[in-house]
């Protein structure tokens, strides 16, 4: 076993220089996190389930607009919203992984830490939901199944963090930068998403991170959020 | 010109005439058996409209809340029209409604008792049954809302195997703490000044009720020692309940300043809350006034014109200072300067549910402000309930502007949305209605709503006194 140090600070950088939009990220996360689908007119009401959804906006002042996207997941905040508000410790810091787990089981279904989210990066469970016949087959083993009334969000794909540790640590050794990577990451055929340990500096994504694009979601709310955006547009240089 | 002088002299003496002392219920004193005999009667004369509307009330609270609300468990609570980003609407609008309601009893019993306000005295127990009860409706409502319900107890501080105790960091923590502890100590203050009033039940009845006021009569006898004892006791909790029933509406504003959503982080909500919840209060307790002295036996002797007056100009004074909160919201926000609240304040005014926004002002303000100057309105005891329904139904939009209003329109305007309230949330909020008032009606024949007492008190300290011709009221101080 390699002796005890500092936990790794799991961070994701989104260059939307590189990112088309194409939402393969959004359909292999509900792939992976067993992200049920909630059918037409739920999602219509504003209730469809996403993980990580791509924002649309319209960005400049009138007459320079131009439409932008972004995908936005949970920031997994180093100072989270979602974390104190929660009565019953559903919402909690992970000491290892640096980021929010989402204790489904603990979930009593209060909602606040879904208000107090300023990215609305929270999802929560109206009703069950069933899936169709073929695709029951599909559920993730490593993921639970929510049931309704609870609180869900993106959590990295912890389950593949802990694999890649572990795994890491059965051959004894370090966890290599790229390594681990969550669904989304995977799943990008742009890689516009980069995925690493931000507290190394030497790692991709710090490095991706070390740019003059760079900004976070509503970084003035000292949320200390983990992922990092890079302005897209092309005007900035990189 | 001589119509011009008629119509002086025509008004002059109504508004000019000397009032007279004997207009007030504690210058017009009934001998002590003849008031008990009122009361009692009150208390035991059930009509068949009082058992048509028991019963209605019984049903809409089996039907409209636990039927509805049993549905919900169910099925899930996507039946409510909650949706991102608006996650808490109706339930949680209900239930500061009804926490805010239940501060007129501890206002009006506690704060009007320690400042000697003499004309509190025939309706502190009336007043006081309405924050036990608006307490029992409020406090349904943060089970109510839970997505799940059945492990509701995780948020107790209790020992269990999982070695996990509740998050007191949390809002809702403190709310569950705060809640209790008022419904608690607002019980045992309904009942200490109950108990004499139970004694004099407990001597003037047979059967059931014999048996049920002998149990909580406490074997009182009216000894001196038992009447200083009670004093104490009440006077220590009037002065001990003040501070609960702030800290009931200021944990309550909490739940929202503490969190980091523009419109809500706001140092202000908890004074704001406390006068919102007094205005919205008092109001209840006029309305309730009306309805007690219009259906039961002998309450027009209790409840007077004069008591509505002067809980009138108790309803001016603070909705004035809830305007003055309210102003000052759009103040701080405005010295703040944080972009994303003043968007929130605007959106309130101009957004898709600006009516909701007006309403609360016509409501809270213009309409107090326009009728309740005037003594001839505030003496009119029909044109009072209409104007504290209209109040309460201003601080309903008052929370209902703070609550899915602002939680709709945050600081990224993809996740802007709005929020429709759904059949099972407008009955469940109905349901706790008919809930409120039917335990109130059951009430009204179970205890004396009158702390006769406390009025006999009060009418042997007040004395008309002869100087020369003239007779001049005059009251004796009773304690120390």
């Amino acid at each position: 076993m390699a002796e005890q140090k500092a936990p790794q600070k799991w961070g994701l950088v989104v260059d939307l220089d590189r990112c088309t939009g194409c939402n393969a990220c959004i359909a292999a996360c509900s792939m992976e996190n067993n992200i049920p689908f909630v059918g037409e007119d739920e999602v219509a009401y504003g209730r469809g389930l996403y993980w990580l959804y791509n924002k649309r906006e319209w960005r400049g002042e009138y007459p320079e607009i131009k439409p932008a996207f972004e995908p936005v997941m949970c920031q997994q905040c180093g100072n989270a919203p979602c974390e104190p508000v929660c009565p019953v410790f559903a919402s909690v810091h992970s000491e290892e992984e640096q980021i929010n787990l989402a204790v489904y089981n603990r979930c009593v279904g209060t909602r606040y830490c879904a208000n107090n989210c300023p990215y609305h990066a929270r999802q929560f469970n109206y009703f069950d939901y069933e899936l169709p016949e073929p695709m029951n087959s599909y559920l993730n083993p490593d993921v639970t199944v929510r049931r309704r009334g609870v609180m869900e969000k993106c959590t990295f794909c912890v389950q593949r963090i802990v694999r890649g540790r572990q795994k890491a640590a059965a051959e004894g050794r370090e966890v290599e930068d790229g390594e681990i990577q969550p669904a989304c990451v995977q799943a990008c055929p742009a890689g516009a998403l980069v995925f690493g340990d931000v507290s190394n500096p030497e790692s991709k994504a710090s490095q991706m991170a070390r740019n003059q694009r760079r900004y976070q979601l509503l970084e003035e709310l000292g949320t200390l959020p983990r992922v990092t955006y890079l302005k897209g547009g092309g005007r900035y240089g990189g | 010109m001589a119509a011009e002088t008629n119509l002086l002299q025509a008004v002059k003496p109504a508004e000019h005439a000397e009032e007279d002392p004997r207009e007030h219920l504690m210058f017009d004193p009934r001998p002590r058996e003849e008031m008990n005999r009122m009361v009692m009667e009150a208390m035991t004369t059930t009509t068949r409209r009082y058992w048509i509307w028991l019963i209605a009330l019984g049903l809409g609270v089996a039907v409209l809340l636990f039927g509805a609300w049993g549905n919900m468990i169910l099925t899930g609570i996507g039946v409510a029209g909650v949706r991102r980003p608006i996650f808490w609407g109706v339930f949680i609008v209900t239930f500061v409604f009804w926490i805010g309601i239940s501060h007129a009893g501890t206002f009006v019993s506690a704060i009007l008792r320690v400042f000697k306000a003499e004309f509190r005295r025939p309706f502190t127990r009336a007043a006081e049954l309405m924050t036990t009860f608006g307490l029992a409706a409020g406090a349904l409502y943060p089970l109510i809302h839970l997505g799940r319900v059945w492990v509701f107890y995780w948020m107790i501080p209790y020992p269990n195997a999982r070695w996990l105790w509740p998050n007191f960091r949390s809002p809702l923590v403190w709310d569950f703490l705060a809640i209790t502890t008022y419904l608690l100590s607002s019980t045992i203050y309904l009942y200490l000044p109950l108990v004499p009033d139970l004694a004099m039940a407990r001597d003037r009845t047979k059967g059931w009720r014999h048996t049920i006021y002998k149990l909580l009569a406490l074997g009182w006898r009216g000894t001196e020692a038992e009447w200083y004892r009670l004093r104490k006791a009440i006077n220590i909790f009037a002065f001990a309940i003040i501070p609960v029933m702030f800290s009931v509406h200021t944990i309550v504003s909490w739940d929202f300043a503490v969190g980091m959503v523009a419109g809500w982080h706001s140092t202000i909500f908890g004074p704001y809350f406390i006068v919102g919840a007094i205005l919205s209060g008092v109001a209840a307790v006029v309305t309730i006034l009306f309805v007690l002295r219009n259906t039961m036996k002998h309450f027009d002797y209790f409840i007077r014109v004069e008591h509505f007056d002067a809980l009138g100009k108790l309803l001016l004074v603070f909705s004035m200072a809830w305007a003055y909160f309210f102003f000052n919201e759009y103040l701080l926000s405005w010295y703040g300067g944080d972009a994303a609240v003043k968007q929130v304040l605007t959106l309130h005014a101009t957004g898709p549910a600006a009516w909701v926004w007006y309403t609360m002002l016509i409501c809270n303000v213009a309409i107090p402000w326009l009728t309740l100057w005037n003594k001839t309105i505030r003496r009119t005891p029909w044109a009072m309930f209409i104007i504290t329904l209209l109040i309460n139904v201003g601080m309903y939009a008052e929370r209902y502007t703070i609550i899915p209003l602002t939680l709709g329109h945050q600081r990224s305007p993809f996740d802007w949305g709005v929020y429709n309230p759904q059949w099972t949330e407008i009955s469940i909020a109905l349901g706790t209605l008919c809930l409120f008032m039917f335990l109130y009606l059951a009430a009204s024949r179970l205890i004396p709503l009158v702390p006769v007492w406390e009025v006999q008190e009060g009418q042997m300290a007040h004395t008309l006194r002869k100087v020369g011709k003239a007779e001049v009221p005059s009251v004796t101080e009773l304690e120390e």
